[in-house]
């Protein structure tokens, strides 16, 4: 498997990263490259092996249902760029059209 | 002309009823002052580590193992990826590949009888935050108490035909996940929204048509018309020779209709794989057993009780044990009115008159404003013959606009039933003397004239005469 550079434009877009036409094919052989590294893993035999979720080969542990977290929003949007009535301002949404 | 099938397949979001959110400790108390329940991880801060609620987790198995489903040893994490305001991280924490619940079945009541309808699965996510638009020109304000919230998001196979269907469907799910006690059920809040699967197909086709997926319905009432709404408009397409094309729709429920949100060419593309924050979750046997241990009567089990002891039809019975408080109050309203036929009885009245009542105000059960001792109380006033059945209905209206006890509504109102025979002939022979062609036809054969009769004696009685003894009485002196 192989990207090419369309792909790589529609990863960037995907991502919201800016991407100049002269990195998007750097980034594509980069990315190629990573991918020949899966490609020569993949010959390896895995028969039977069952797929692993995480590189930690522990279980999640759990915390009991009771609230902690005390009302600090004062302070997360004293570096918010703009705030009214308690809430985050972000310049409006519109339905984007990719 | 062609018969057309409407095929449905239901994504139903289940707001989990627990105090924290399922990644954090903020609280999950609705309508709280914006962003006052939404911490450093639920606004995605750098450096946070998001915490699984062991609430959460079981609550998800509750309803697996209510359902019949797989709930297999392990299973995984997913980041789902997109880019909205009210969704901090960029990426919603979602199942994939590996959800807590796995299969299982739901039990519709029809009226044409009972469906098993398949479940594909039902997996854990956090919810997002809300977006507010209007308050500030050329902004949105963003609240975030919401993000993180826990849900179940339930998938139905696309077994369910037809609007009426999907209704009951969806009703059974929300009956459930109130009965287990995992989701407080109130849609108003968004506790409880559906997104529906809808593609129509010739009557007989084995072959699925292209479907469109309308999102966010918040009623059963929206997802009824949403249905019906969009099943049409596919089949008109496809009858003047058009094609049905793949894409999301919202209902517009001011003009009932459904439009196009986006299609399937410019689809988000979410990109999963397995969150490296979180490690797979372990649900062994022991903790399974610990939960079925723990959960109360299951309305498949009850209902199948009722129709065993009480005698009960499995339609009522269905009907009587698709919510718990409903299913509760019948229970105590049998044991209230007790003796033998108590429980036909009840459910007479509970389908006939509360229900009734219920829905023609587009209440809940939990809105009932009549209490199990009142009711119970109408009820033994008609075995006891104080009431008729009439009048007993006449003192149910009186109870749902709260106006007392039964006793002093049977008072003030003067309806109790005269069953003194005395009274009755008097009645009787007044109606004799004034309709004396009516009788003369009568005794020549024309007996029809015994039902005009009897509207006449019943009339003068108010209403309030015993019908059978009338009856009885009326017949007797026409031989005579």
């Amino acid at each position: 498997m192989s990207l090419d550079f369309q792909d790589v434009r529609r990863i960037a877009k995907l991502a919201r990263v800016a991407v100049s036409e002269q990195d998007t094919h750097m980034y594509q052989h980069r990315i190629n490259g990573v991918l020949a590294l899966v490609a020569q893993m993949q010959a390896i035999d895995t028969q039977g092996v069952a797929p692993m979720a995480h590189a930690l080969d522990v279980v999640q542990s759990l915390r009991e249902d009771v609230v902690t977290e005390t009302d600090l929003h004062k302070k997360f949007q004293a570096i918010a760029p703009q705030v009214a009535g308690d809430l985050y301002l972000v310049p409006q949404v519109i339905e984007h059209d990719d | 002309m062609t018969t057309w099938e409407i095929v449905v397949g239901l994504e139903i979001h289940a707001q989990l009823a627990t105090r924290s959110k399922i990644f954090s400790a903020s609280s999950t108390a609705f309508g709280a002052a914006p962003n006052s329940q939404a911490s450093a991880v639920d606004i995605a801060l750098p450096g946070v580590l998001p915490v699984l609620n062991k609430a959460a987790v079981e609550y998800a198995i509750r309803f697996g193992l209510a359902v019949g489903a797989d709930i297999p040893p392990r299973s995984v994490f997913a980041r789902k990826n997109y880019f909205y305001p009210d969704l901090p991280k960029g990426y919603q924490i979602s199942q994939m590949d590996d959800p807590i619940v796995q299969g299982g079945r739901v039990t519709i009541v029809t009226e044409q009888g009972d469906k098993q309808v398949r479940l594909t699965r039902a997996h854990l996510e956090e919810d997002a935050g809300k977006s507010l638009h209007g308050d500030y020109p050329g902004t949105t304000g963003i609240d975030l108490n919401r993000a993180g919230t826990p849900l179940l998001e339930i998938v139905s196979e696309p077994e369910l035909r037809g609007a009426a269907e999907a209704v009951a469907y969806a009703r059974t799910v929300h009956g459930l996940v109130t009965w287990l006690g995992i989701c407080d059920g109130n849609m108003q809040e968004g506790s409880f929204r559906c997104d529906a699967n809808v593609s129509v197909r010739p009557m007989g086709s084995e072959t699925f048509g292209t479907r469109c997926e309308i999102k966010n319905l918040n009623s059963f009432r929206f997802l009824e018309r949403a249905i019906l709404f969009e099943a049409q408009r596919q089949i008109e397409l496809l009858e003047d020779g058009g094609r049905v094309r793949q894409e999301t729709r919202l209902y517009d429920a001011d003009r009932d209709e459904t439009r196009t949100m986006r299609s399937k060419e410019d689809a988000f593309d979410y990109r999963y794989f397995p969150d490296p924050d979180l490690l797979p979750v372990v649900v062994d046997d022991a903790w399974k057993a610990k939960i079925a241990a723990s959960m109360p009567e299951l309305p498949q089990a009850m209902r199948a009780r009722w129709v065993e002891q009480y005698g009960l039809s499995a339609y009522d019975a269905g009907i009587l044990t698709s919510n718990r408080v409903m299913a509760e109050y019948f229970e105590a309203l049998v044991q209230v009115v007790g003796g033998t036929g108590a429980a036909k009885l009840c459910a007479n009245w509970m389908m006939g008159e509360l229900l009734a009542a219920l829905n023609r105000y587009e209440l809940p059960f939990s809105a009932n404003p009549v209490t199990v001792d009142r009711l119970a109380q109408l009820i033994q006033r008609v075995q006891d013959g104080t009431l008729s059945g009439k009048l007993g209905k006449t003192v149910f209206d009186a109870l749902w606009q709260n106006e007392g006890e039964v006793d002093a509504i049977i008072e003030a109102r003067g309806l109790r039933q005269v069953s003194d025979s005395t009274a009755l002939a008097v009645v009787l022979d007044e109606v004799l003397a004034a309709f004396p062609t009516q009788v003369a036809d009568y005794r020549a054969g024309k007996e029809k004239m015994l039902g005009f009769l009897m509207g006449q004696a019943m009339k003068l009685s108010g209403g309030r005469a015993n019908p059978q003894q009338l009856n009885d009485m009326l017949l007797k002196k026409l031989q005579s």
